[in-house]
């Protein structure tokens, strides 16, 4: 706890767990946000800088570091970053294959992409609470909240993006009357149960990207909380459970970031299924 | 925790990575990792090969070994039993040499002894001339035509 005791326990957890929020206001047009309540205020239209600067960083780091790797890739004796790389890539295409059943390679890249992204994103989660949101303020800038997954519009964003893919694909492989056909005679195939069916079927669609939004979301937003706690600590108590709960989370960010990806490529492979 | 833009801004984002992981990020490490387990595969396949091979001409090897000791051992049969064949032949060329050798030896000898008899029969003939006339000029002395009749032989 940087600040000392001037602040209240309440104030210290409510500012970290604050984005940075960029949006329209009511009264002050489209400005930054200097609290909560503005933030609040600001509606749909308003955008979290932390969270997309963040996310978008780790990506452009995905992307950068894999594009590398690919770039010096050669069938000879591989260095250090193309190992990685190679494991990396290996498990996600032995996990996709082993899930995916359906016919179609941009799967095992989407699945590379959500994996390491999400790792990524996740494993800021590692930095001291304090650091960054320090930083910034020295900076000028009120609220920096770094980890994006904390965050559940970047978990339902890229859940609404596989949602997408899972509409795309079920209507591409089987066809619009063929999806709707699914839709209706699941689970139960008589005509009398059709709206039964429907309803059924749409809450269960709908609740996929849910799931693997809130799923994350969840795991993330709590270990974050759990930190700030343990920041609030006195200062020479704070690594008695940091540390231990660091250690065990270098474990949830892996699992979760693969729980993401695998339910991901289940969906995924569900919507090339023909029933 | 507010529900806003940023969910359409981090898919939009998601999107992007997406498809630049797809064009520009899969293909390049795949393409390497394939064509690296099929070198492995090729390389596994020519060392077994290779040393398939290796037994192949050590068997080959050993067989040549053989053939060839088998062939020394025949030629020195041979060469035995040629230079066995030669000293027999040589033996009997001696022979026959020497044979000849005899013969023309004992050719001459008994020319020799022709010659020389033919020569004892004129000296003889002389000497019978010679000793007719050394009798009618002398006494017919028992004795004396002995002791000449004895020189008579002992000159023959």
């Amino acid at each position: 706890m940087a600040a000392g005791n001037e602040v209240s326990p309440a104030y210290y957890i409510q500012h970290h767990l604050q984005n940075l929020t960029f949006g329209k206001h009511p009264e002050n047009g489209w400005s930054l946000a200097h609290s909560a309540e503005e933030a609040r205020e600001m509606g749909f239209w308003a955008i979290h800088l932390d969270t997309m600067g963040w996310s978008i960083a780790m990506g452009l780091l995905f992307i950068w570091l894999f594009r590398k790797a690919g770039k010096v890739a050669t069938t000879g004796v591989p260095g250090t970053l193309q190992n990685i790389v190679e494991m990396v890539f290996e498990f996600i295409e032995n996990t996709t294959r082993a899930t995916f059943h359906g016919n179609n390679s941009k799967i095992a890249p989407l699945a590379l992409t959500l994996f390491v992204w999400i790792l990524f994103m996740n494993t800021l989660k590692i930095l001291p609470v304090d650091y960054f949101p320090e930083l910034f303020k020295r900076l000028g800038v009120d609220y920096m909240k770094i980890v994006p997954t904390t965050d559940p519009n970047a978990t339902l964003g890229m859940a609404f993006g596989v949602f997408c893919l899972i509409i795309y694909y079920s209507i591409k492989i089987k066809g619009v009357g063929g999806f709707a056909k699914e839709l209706s005679f699941t689970p139960f195939n008589h005509w009398a149960l059709i709206p039964f069916n429907l309803l059924l079927e749409i809450v269960a669609l709908l609740v996929k990207p849910f799931s693997l939004a809130m799923r994350l979301f969840g795991n993330m937003f709590a270990g974050e909380v759990i930190f700030i706690l343990i920041a609030l600590l006195p200062f020479w108590a704070i690594w008695l459970l940091d540390v231990p709960w660091a250690i065990f989370h270098i474990l949830i960010i892996v699992l979760q970031a693969f729980i993401f990806t695998v339910l991901s490529v289940v969906y995924l492979s569900a919507a090339h299924e023909h029933h | 925790m507010n529900i806003n833009m940023t969910l359409i801004g981090q898919t939009i984002a998601f999107a992007i990575f997406v498809w630049f992981c797809i064009k520009y990020v899969w293909p390049p490490i795949s393409t390497a990792l394939y064509e690296r387990q099929k070198k492995i595969a090729d390389g596994l396949d020519a060392a077994s090969r290779a040393s398939r091979d290796l037994e192949l001409a050590q068997e080959q090897a050993s067989k040549t070994l053989q053939e060839s000791k088998e062939q020394a051992s025949q030629i020195l049969e041979q060469a035995n039993k040629r230079s066995a064949q030669i000293v027999e032949e040589a033996r009997e060329q001696a022979r026959a040499e020497g044979e000849r050798l005899l013969v023309g030896a004992r050719a001459e000898i008994d020319q020799e002894m022709q010659r020389a008899k033919e020569d004892l029969r004129a000296q003889v003939s002389h000497l019978a001339v010679i000793g007719a006339e050394r009798i009618l000029e002398g006494s017919v002395d028992e004795k004396a035509h002995r002791k000449l009749l004895d020189e008579l032989a002992a000159e023959l």
